[in-house]
């Protein structure tokens, strides 16, 4: 019962149904961004500044980001609750990936919305 | 309960079958696309910044070490895309049983091998 603390949603099947949301929505980012980048093999600084410039673009990569956010905490949990039996040694992984996680999310936002 | 139940079992000494191999590397390409996301939020802000930044970004992808980081989450998120689509068709009851778990086992390590390799063929060629 003390590790379901520290999980994303408080709730195992919550869990689930999020970890699946977020990899539909990443593995259908992973094929847009590959498939512009294939389509656009010459590409310019000007043209992919203006592909990231496009609001659509900004927020499907915002939904990435915040799917990233889900996906990636729920996978290290289930990791760190699998592998690491020490709690202080769990405490220690989970709270480097928060941090991680943190920075991704705040970093990721500037450089969206921030061109 | 069985009191001659293993206990401490020594996991190097295991015959693992392929799914639960898939299953593990399926995790261990997740560990590494995580610690990835540093270098592709790194290429997205130079690239978006200057053109001098842009073309930089581009020279430090498709060359020298900086192509192997490339290839190698590109082989990651191959190996985590296929297996994470797997994942979702057994959740629809496509591929649970014995029998068929081996086979998708095996179709994971194909088809993320060709993936892995037009990769490559992407980043090199």
């Amino acid at each position: 019962m003390g590790v379901s603390v520290t999980n994303f949603s408080r709730n195992g099947l919550s869990d689930w149904i999020v970890q699946r949301f977020s990899a539909v929505v990443l593995a259908v980012y992973t094929v847009f961004i590959v498939g512009y980048l294939l389509a656009n093999p010459g590409l310019e600084y000007a043209q992919w500044k203006e592909f990231f410039s496009c609001t659509a673009v900004r927020i499907f990569t915002l939904l990435a980001l915040v799917s990233t956010v889900a996906h990636a905490w729920i996978g290290m949990w289930t990791i760190a609750t699998d592998y690491f039996k020490p709690a202080a040694l769990r405490f220690v992984f989970q709270l480097v990936c928060f941090l991680a996680i943190f920075v991704y999310f705040v970093w990721g936002i500037e450089i969206i919305w921030g061109v | 309960m069985n009191q001659q139940r293993p206990i401490n079992l020594d996991l190097t000494k295991f015959s693992f079958p392929l799914p639960a191999l898939t299953s593990i590397t399926h995790r261990v390409a997740g560990v590494i696309l995580f610690v990835g996301i540093i270098f592709l939020l790194c290429a997205l802000s130079c690239s978006l910044e200057s053109p001098e930044g842009f073309a930089a970004t581009k020279q430090a992808m498709t060359t020298g070490f900086g192509s192997f980081i490339t290839w190698g989450l590109l082989s990651a998120l191959a190996y985590h895309f296929v297996a994470g689509v797997k994942h979702l068709l057994m959740d629809l009851g496509i591929g649970e049983t014995k029998e068929s778990g081996l086979y998708a086992a095996i179709f994971t390590i194909i088809a993320s091998g060709i993936l892995i390799i037009l990769a490559g063929v992407w980043v090199w060629a």
